[in-house]
C-alpha cells in the first residue's frame, strides 16, 4: 500500500530583506496511514513551514522551490488551486498553536465548526451540528450540547484547543497537522488536551504530524519522531528507540538539556533582613480581586520561584512589587523599609534597586534602538555616565551577557535571535545595578537549549554580583533547575511555600501535587500511567474547575 | 499591499503612524480629532475593549456615556461658534445700512437686535432659545424700518434653514446610497484581487478623482452627462412640490460628483482594514479549511474590520452634510451650504450660528453613531463571559 503522505527532497525558501533564504533544505518525509509522526526541533528549524507544506500551503513570503509532496497519490505542488482547496479541511486538516487566535472572534464556535463539512458538501448544517456535539462529547468538553453556541472569548484556552481539534475532525480527514497545539497551555491543561487529541486520533485512525519543541510531549503522542535542525533532517526513528538510543550528537544534546540543576543554597540565617518582603498584599483590577493576602520573603543572593497556572496572580504580584499596581492593602518592604505603593512616589534609587526582565523579549525591546542604545539608556539614567565612560560600561555589560560588543553594539533587536534578545533584556536590567531582578517567564518563549543558556547565565550573574531573583514561571523544570525557594500560587493566594527540596519531596499540597505530576516526562508511557492513576473522571473535574 | 510590504519589519507603532499618514492624507478630512477617534476605535476594536466587563447593560452604559459626551461637546462647540461669529469684522447694522450708516441709525438697529448687550448675556439667551427650538430671527429677513417685535413667520431662522437643510439631507442621502456600497464593494474586491490590475486601477481612479477639485469634476460630469450625452439636467434647482422622481433626476449629477469625491477614502480604508487582518491566524485557518478567497474575506475578515470602516464612512457622511458648498454653487442646488455662505457675507449672525450648530451636531452625531456601531459590532461586548 502506498503511504498516505510522501514528501521527497522538499526545498522551501523564505523572503527577507528582498532575498530568498532557504528554510527547509531537501527534507524527505513518509507518513503511513494511521501513523503519528512527531516533528521536533528548535524554533526556526522549519517545523511549521514543513507542516504547512504537507498541506500544499505556504505562508505569504514563503515559497516551495523544489521537490514533491504526494498526498494519497496526488502531487500537491502541481495540483490546481481548486484541487487543493477541495482537499483542505476535508481530507487534510490543521490544528494551530493558539486556538484563541485561530478562531474568528466574530462568529460562534459552532458556525466555524460546521463551515468545512457544509461548504465541502459532506453534511448539511443540522447533521454537522449534531456531529459537532458528538465530537465535543468525545473530547470530554463540558456541556457539549451548548458549548458550541458560545463565542471564542467565552471559552477557556484548553477547551478552545480541544474544540479546534473537534473542528479539524469535522470532515473525518485522513491527515491532521498539529502545530504545537499545547505550547501555549499550562501543564495541567496540557494533559487534558494531549489525552483528548490522542484518544480521538486513535479512535478514527487518523494520520497525524505532531509538531512541537517539547520532547516529553512528543514522546507521548508520536509513533515515530523526526528531528529537524535548521531546515535539515537530523534523524528519524521510532519513539522508543529515539528516546533510548539517540544516534546523533544534536539529538543527544536535546535530551541532555534538562540536566541543568543548580544546588540549593544553604538557608539564610534566621533573623536576617530579607531583601524584599511582601506582607499581606491584596490587589485588584477594578472590582475584581486578583491577589489576596499574599506574603513571602526574598533573601539576599537567593532565587525565589513563584509558580502557578496562568491567571493565578504571579505577574500581578510583580506589578505590585514594582509599583505599577498599587495594592489595596498590605506593604512591600525593601531591606526592611516600606516602599511607597506607586512607582511615581518612589525615589530614583528605590526604582534602581528592583529591575525586571520580561517574557517577550520581542516586545520589551524598542525595535528602532540599537543594542548599545537600549543598554545605555539605564546606565545614563541611573548612573549619569556620558561619552567614553558610558561606552565602556555598555561594553562591560555586553561582555557580562556574553555578547561580543564589537559585533552586537549597533544591531537592532530585529537582527538578533530570541536568546540574544533575552540577553539584551538581562543586560538592560543589570545596567541599573539592581539588588533584585524580577524575571517574568523569561525562558517560556525560548527553546530548551536556548533557555538553558539563559538560566546558566542568570545563575552565573547571581554568583558574581550577589543578585536576588524573583523567578515567575509555570515551568517546573525551570524551578527545579535554579530555585532555592518556591512559592506556589493558585487563584491569587499563596497555597504553599518553602525550600525547593522540601517542595519537591512528598507530601505536597494537593494543588502542588497536581502541578508536579502534570509535568510531562521523557517516558512514552507517562501519559497512560498518569491517566490511569487519575482516572478519566478526575480529569473531567480538573477541566470544569478551570472554567 | 505595496506599502504593507514596504513596512514589514517596522515597529507596530511606526507602522500605525505611516498607515495613518497614508490613510488620512485627504484634503477634505481636516478634522484631526475625528481622525484620532478613528485610530482610537481601530485600536479599541483590536484590543477587544479589554477591561470592559461586557454585557448588554454595559453596552447601554457606554452608549449613554457617549451620548453624554456628545452633548457636552455640542455645548462647548456652541460657545466656540458664538464667540467666533461675534469676532467677525463688521456687523450687521453696518452691512445692512451701507452708505446710509449714520452712527445714530447703526446704534438704533443694534439696540433693536440686542447687539449692545454683553456677549455672555447674549450667549445665554441664545442658548436658552435654541434649546427650545427657537433659533431666532434672521436679521436679513426682518424688516427693520417697521421692527415692532412681531415676527414674520417666514423670517425665523428655522423657516430659512429647514427647507435648505432638507435639500442638503436629500443630496447627502442620495450620494450615500450610491457611494457607500460602491466604496465598500470596491474595497472588498481590491482586497480580494490585491496587486492585480483591478486593484491598481481602482486605486488610481479613486485617487485621481479625489485629487481633482470638486468644481472640475462637476464640470466634467456636466460635459459628459448633460452636454455631450444629454441624459441628466445640468442645473439642479429643485423646489417644493416636485415629484420624487424629478427631484432624484435633478439631484443625480451633484450626487455623482460627490460620490467621486468621497469614494476613494472609504474604499482605501475598507481595503486596508481587510488586508490588515489577512495575516491573522483565523484567516489562515479559514484558508486551511479550504474556504474560497471571497468567503475568507466576506465572512472572516470583513466582520472584524467593521469598526474602522464604519468610522471612515461616518466621517465622509459628515462631510456630505457640511462641506458641499462648491458643488451646490456649480449645480445651483439650494442646499444649506449656499445659505451659510450668503449669511456670512451679510453678517446675518443668527443664521450663521444656526448653520454652524447644525454642522457641528451632524459631525458629532455621525461620529457618535460610528463609535456606537463599532462597539456593538464587538462580540466581546455583546456576549460577556
Amino acid at each position: 500500500m502506498t503511504p498516505l503522505l510522501e514528501i521527497r527532497d522538499l526545498w522551501i525558501e523564505g523572503r527577507s530583506d528582498e532575498e530568498w533564504h532557504p528554510i527547509v533544505e531537501g527534507v524527505d518525509l513518509t507518513l503511513g496511514r494511521g501513523e503519528v509522526l512527531g516533528l521536533i526541533g528548535e524554533s526556526g528549524a522549519g517545523k511549521s513551514t514543513l507542516g504547512l507544506a504537507a498541506m500544499g500551503y505556504a505562508r505569504d513570503g514563503v515559497r516551495i522551490s523544489g521537490g514533491s509532496v504526494r498526498f494519497d497519490g496526488m502531487d500537491l505542488l502541481r495540483a490546481s488551486t481548486e484541487q487543493k482547496r477541495s482537499l483542505l479541511g476535508r481530507r487534510i486538516a490543521y490544528v494551530a498553536q493558539s486556538a484563541a487566535a485561530s478562531f474568528n472572534p466574530a462568529h460562534k464556535l459552532i458556525d466555524q465548526h460546521v463551515e468545512a463539512p457544509v461548504r465541502h458538501g459532506i453534511r448539511d448544517r443540522g447533521e454537522s451540528v449534531a456531529d459537532a456535539v458528538e465530537l465535543y462529547e468525545k473530547l470530554r468538553l463540558p456541556d457539549p450540547d451548548r458549548i458550541g453556541f458560545r463565542y471564542p472569548h467565552q471559552v477557556s484556552g484548553g477547551q478552545l484547543q480541544r474544540m479546534m481539534t473537534a473542528m479539524a475532525m469535522s470532515c473525518r480527514p485522513d491527515l491532521i497537522i498539529f502545530d504545537e497545539p499545547t505550547t501555549a497551555l499550562d501543564v495541567t491543561t496540557q494533559i487534558e488536551v494531549l489525552a483528548a487529541i490522542r484518544d480521538i486520533v486513535d479512535q478514527f485512525g487518523t494520520s497525524a504530524i505532531y509538531i512541537t519543541h517539547d520532547l516529553a510531549v512528543v514522546a507521548q503522542m508520536a509513533d515515530r519522531i523526526k528531528v529537524l535542525l535548521s531546515g535539515r533532517e537530523v534523524e528519524t526513528a521510532p519513539t522508543r528507540e529515539m528516546l533510548t538510543h539517540p544516534r546523533e550528537e544534536y539529538t543527544k544534546s536535546l535530551w541532555a538539556v534538562r540536566g541543568f540543576h543548580r544546588p540549593e543554597k544553604p538557608a539564610p540565617a534566621p533573623g536576617d533582613t530579607p531583601i524584599l518582603s511582601v506582607e499581606g498584599v491584596t490587589a485588584a483590577y477594578g472590582r475584581q480581586t486578583v491577589l489576596e493576602e499574599i506574603s513571602f520573603d526574598i533573601h539576599p543572593g537567593r532565587t525565589v520561584a513563584v509558580v502557578g497556572e496562568s491567571g493565578s496572580g504571579k505577574s500581578t504580584t510583580a506589578r505590585v512589587i514594582t509599583g505599577l499596581l498599587p495594592p489595596r492593602s498590605g506593604t512591600v518592604r525593601f531591606e526592611g523599609e516600606a516602599l511607597p505603593a506607586g512607582y511615581r512616589q518612589r525615589g530614583k534609587d528605590q526604582l534602581r534597586q528592583i529591575q525586571m526582565i520580561y517574557q517577550m523579549a520581542d516586545t520589551a525591546l524598542n525595535p528602532r534602538q540599537s543594542v548599545a542604545q537600549i543598554i545605555g539608556r539605564p546606565v545614563r539614567f541611573y548612573r549619569g555616565l556620558r561619552g567614553r565612560a558610558l561606552r565602556a560600561r555598555v561594553d562591560e555589560l555586553m561582555e557580562q551577557i556574553e555578547l561580543d560588543p564589537a559585533t552586537f553594539r549597533d544591531r537592532l533587536p530585529g537582527e538578533l535571535s530570541g536568546g540574544q534578545k533575552q540577553r539584551v533584556g538581562i543586560a538592560r536590567a543589570l545596567a541599573a545595578e539592581p539588588r533584585l531582578i524580577i524575571c517574568d517567564e523569561v525562558t517560556s518563549a525560548l527553546d530548551q537549549i536556548v533557555a538553558e543558556g539563559i538560566l546558566r547565565l542568570l545563575a552565573r550573574l547571581q554568583d558574581e554580583l550577589g543578585l536576588s531573583y524573583m523567578f515567575i514561571t509555570h515551568d517546573l523544570a525551570t524551578v527545579k533547575a535554579i530555585a532555592d525557594e518556591v512559592v506556589v500560587m493558585q487563584s491569587g493566594r499563596v497555597i504553599e511555600q518553602g525550600a525547593k527540596t522540601a517542595m519537591f519531596t512528598p507530601p505536597h499540597h494537593p494543588y502542588t501535587d497536581l502541578l508536579l505530576s502534570s509535568v510531562p516526562e521523557m517516558d512514552p508511557d507517562w501519559l497512560d500511567r498518569l491517566l490511569a492513576e487519575r482516572g478519566v473522571e478526575g480529569l473531567g473535574e480538573a477541566a470544569t474547575d478551570r472554567m | 499591499m505595496r506599502w504593507a510590504a514596504a513596512m514589514r519589519g517596522r515597529s507596530s507603532a511606526a507602522r500605525r503612524k505611516v498607515k495613518a499618514a497614508r490613510l488620512y492624507s485627504y484634503p477634505h478630512i481636516a478634522n484631526l480629532k475625528a481622525i484620532k477617534r478613528v485610530r482610537k476605535c481601530t485600536v479599541l476594536a483590536r484590543s477587544g475593549h479589554r477591561g470592559v466587563s461586557g454585557g448588554l447593560g454595559s453596552v447601554i452604559r457606554i452608549v449613554l456615556q457617549r451620548l453624554g459626551f456628545g452633548l457636552l461637546t455640542l455645548l462647548i462647540v456652541s460657545m466656540v461658534i458664538f464667540g467666533a461669529v461675534n469676532l467677525l469684522p463688521g456687523d450687521f447694522a453696518q452691512a445692512v445700512l451701507g452708505q446710509s450708516a449714520t452712527p445714530e441709525a447703526v446704534a438704533a438697529i443694534r439696540t433693536q437686535l440686542g447687539l449692545d448687550q454683553p456677549l455672555p448675556i447674549r450667549y445665554v439667551a441664545w442658548l436658552r432659545d435654541a434649546a427650545r427650538g427657537d433659533l431666532g430671527v434672521s436679521f436679513a429677513q426682518a424688516n427693520f424700518a417697521s421692527f415692532t417685535g412681531r415676527v414674520d413667520p417666514s423670517a425665523t431662522v428655522l423657516a430659512q434653514i429647514a427647507p435648505r437643510f432638507a435639500n442638503t439631507m436629500f443630496l447627502a442621502g442620495v450620494t450615500a446610497v450610491i457611494a457607500v456600497p460602491l466604496a465598500v464593494g470596491l474595497g472588498i474586491l481590491a482586497a480580494l484581487w490585491r496587486d492585480t490590475a483591478f486593484d491598481k486601477g481602482a486605486n488610481i481612479a479613486t485617487l485621481s478623482s479625489i485629487s481633482s477639485p470638486e468644481f472640475f469634476l462637476a464640470y466634467i460630469l456636466i460635459l459628459l452627462l448633460a452636454v455631450v450625452n444629454p441624459v441628466l439636467p445640468s442645473l439642479s434647482n429643485i423646489f417644493p412640490g416636485m415629484s420624487f422622481g424629478e427631484r432624484l433626476e435633478r439631484t443625480l449629477l451633484p450626487a455623482l460628483t460627490l460620490t467621486l469625491v468621497v469614494t476613494a477614502h472609504m474604499m482605501r480604508m475598507t481595503r486596508a482594514a481587510i488586508l490588515n487582518l489577512m495575516a491573522q491566524p483565523y484567516i489562515e485557518m479559514a484558508r486551511l479549511k479550504g474556504m474560497r478567497p471571497f468567503r475568507v474575506i466576506w465572512r472572516h475578515a470583513l466582520p472584524n474590520a467593521l469598526a474602522p470602516i464604519v468610522n471612515v464612512v461616518a466621517l465622509n457622511l459628515a462631510y456630505l452634510v457640511t462641506g458641499v458648498v462648491v458643488v451646490e454653487v456649480v449645480f445651483v442646488y439650494p442646499g444649506i451650504g449656499q445659505l451659510f455662505v450668503d449669511s456670512v457675507k451679510l453678517r446675518d449672525i443668527p443664521v450663521v450660528q444656526a448653520c454652524c450648530l447644525i454642522f457641528a451636531a451632524a459631525y458629532i452625531l455621525l461620529n457618535l453613531t460610528a463609535d456606537i456601531l463599532s462597539i456593538v459590532s464587538n462580540p466581546r461586548l455583546r456576549h460577556p463571559k
